[in-house]
């Protein structure tokens, strides 16, 4: 039983130091040891939490990039696509504009060659026709220079006066 | 065939293992029966000794040793510190100690303040008891530990710092040592990975916060780190210092252990709330006379925590103090049969001294680790909210207590 029978001293000094060395260490050890490793639990949590937010971020930017992307190279097939119609249609409405007016221009040479034609085949004419009258006078004047000749188209004159 | 030399196998192995076993037993059997002998041996050294100092001292009583006295002069506690004793030419024993300063108070006569060396002439009285020379109007009696008493008999209050109390007194300081200064580097660097000793010891501080603190106090664990980690770096570090050779038996000392349970039970009443007292005292859904035998089983069990605490570490380190010094004394045990048999025996006798050791070091963090985790689940039921209260999220901040 004497083992079991507390001294007071060793009770005394034991709560004492007990008390004292929590005090102490509470202040000096405990607290700076638990809230630095808190902030550091914290900072390490937080910091994963950051990166996790931004590569969601990271990814979200990414598949915005891309659609841009396509978007973009859409836009640009149809820009060309547009582009090689516009220049066809030029291209097509100014043959057609040119084939035309080739066209007119021909109509009217052709007219102008035809007026010309004519015009020219009324002068030949009527030169053919001075220069036969012009033939026939002179003709007529040898003709009718000796007595015969004249003897001879009187007769002529007078047939064709019984004829009629 | 094959299944003939299996169970042969199989026979063979059971053998070796039996063996083992039987040797094991044996060896038990052995000790148990030395320590009973040589309890024997030393009573009866006691008996047939001559009581009286005046009486010469019998030659039998020199060369018996007395293992109970041997063994608890060194796990109890002392008012000076026992390094070994040389036998003198005339055979007398001459111990060499430290003497230890003690600070006595007497009602009415006030504090004094000696060295333990002024107590140096020892004898037996007629009981049998070791008493000291009277300095001062005081006395030492040694029985199984020491007691100062006075003269005439008027009562005495010893607050020396003995033994146990300096031993407790360089493990604070070595605990206050190691613990600023590990403290210190997270002062300058708080995000910075730990390294060395910080290491250490933030290891075993989250391990008490997420082991012990967190599992068992809930949200308001943080109050109460302080406490559980001075608890057990306390225990663990006296514990240790105990295990040294020449060491104090410290934490085996039930003073010490009650001081602590002390400490750890007045937190809990601190700290209880309106929902444990209620549960204890009204017991909810209980007719009448079952609900007075729970109450009273339950006011008893409330005693029992802070005893329960005492006891346990008490008798886990008095035991393994004990259990070492018996089995280094066996040595000197069969060594008094003969010199030979206890020359073999310092082999069997280091051996399972060196295991007992190794054991202790493990009881040593155990202990420590039972008696934080302990106190940190009896405050847990003391601090516990009502289920209806966790509903409406009680929060409470989080003080460092």
């Amino acid at each position: 039983m004497d083992l079991l029978t507390p001294e007071l001293g060793l009770f005394f000094w034991t709560l004492i130091a007990f008390l004292a060395v929590f005090l102490i260490l509470r202040k000096f050890a405990w607290k700076p040891i638990l809230s630095s490793l808190g902030d550091r639990e914290k900072g390490i949590a937080d910091s994963i939490a950051t990166a996790e937010r931004v590569k969601t971020e990271m990814s979200q930017l990414q598949s915005e990039n891309e659609k841009l992307l396509v978007q973009a190279r859409e836009e640009r097939t149809t820009m060309l696509r547009e582009a090689k119609d516009m220049k066809d249609r030029i291209i097509g409405e100014a043959k057609e504009m040119a084939k035309t007016e080739a066209n007119k221009i021909i109509i009217d040479a052709q007219q102008q060659i035809l007026q010309q034609k004519n015009a020219a085949m009324t002068e030949v004419k009527n030169e053919i026709g001075l220069l036969a009258v012009s033939v026939a006078e002179k003709i007529i004047r040898k003709q009718l220079s000796a007595a015969e000749g004249q003897e001879t188209y009187m007769k002529m004159l007078a047939e064709d006066i019984k004829l009629n | 065939m094959v299944f003939e030399e299996k169970t042969h196998i199989f026979a063979q192995n059971f053998e070796v293992v039996m063996s083992y076993k039987r040797i094991f037993s044996l060896f038990v059997v052995v000790f148990g029966l030395s320590l009973s002998v040589g309890s024997a041996f030393a009573q009866s050294q006691e008996n047939t000794a001559p009581t009286s100092a005046e009486a010469a001292p019998a030659p039998a009583e020199k060369k018996g040793i007395n293992i109970t006295e041997l063994v608890f002069g060194h796990v109890s506690d002392s008012h000076e510190w026992h390094w070994f004793s040389l036998k003198n030419a005339d055979g007398t024993e001459h111990p060499y100690a430290s003497p230890l300063p003690m600070i006595i108070y007497q009602p009415g006569i006030g504090l004094s303040f000696f060295s333990s060396n002024k107590f140096e002439e020892w004898h037996k009285d007629a009981d049998g008891k070791r008493i000291s020379n009277v300095y001062n109007g005081l006395y030492i009696e040694k029985n199984m530990k020491e007691k100062v008493l006075a003269v005439d008999g008027s009562k005495v209050y010893d607050l020396s710092i003995t033994k146990n109390v300096l031993s407790m007194l360089i493990g604070v300081f070595i605990l206050l040592w190691a613990m600023t200064s590990a403290a210190k580097k997270y002062k300058t660097d708080k995000i910075a990975a730990p390294k060395g000793f910080q290491n250490f010891v933030e290891v075993l501080v989250i391990f008490i916060r997420d082991e012990v603190a967190r599992p068992n106090l809930g949200k308001k664990y943080l109050r109460f780190m302080p406490l559980l980690l001075t608890i057990f770096f306390f225990i663990w570090i006296n514990n240790l210092l105990g295990l040294l050779p020449g060491g104090a038996n410290f934490t085996g000392n039930i003073a010490v252990t009650a001081c602590l349970a002390l400490v750890a039970f007045v937190v809990m009443m601190a700290n209880s709330n309106k929902h444990f007292w209620g549960h204890l005292l009204n017991p909810p859904n209980v007719p009448f006379l079952v609900k007075c035998l729970l109450v009273l089983i339950e006011v008893m069990s409330l005693c029992i925590k802070p005893v329960a605490l005492m006891i346990r570490l008490f008798a886990n380190m008095l035991a393994g103090h004990i259990v070492i010094l018996s089995v280094i004394c066996l040595i000197f045990i069969f060594a008094l049969m003969n010199v030979y048999v206890g020359g073999g025996f310092v082999i069997v006798s280091l051996a399972f001294s060196i295991f007992m050791f190794m054991l202790e070091l493990l009881v040593a963090v155990i202990q420590a680790f039972i008696f934080a985790n302990l106190t940190a689940v009896f405050i847990g039921q003391a601090i516990e909210e009502g289920h209806a209260h966790d509903e409406h999220g009680h929060h409470e901040e989080a003080i460092i207590m």
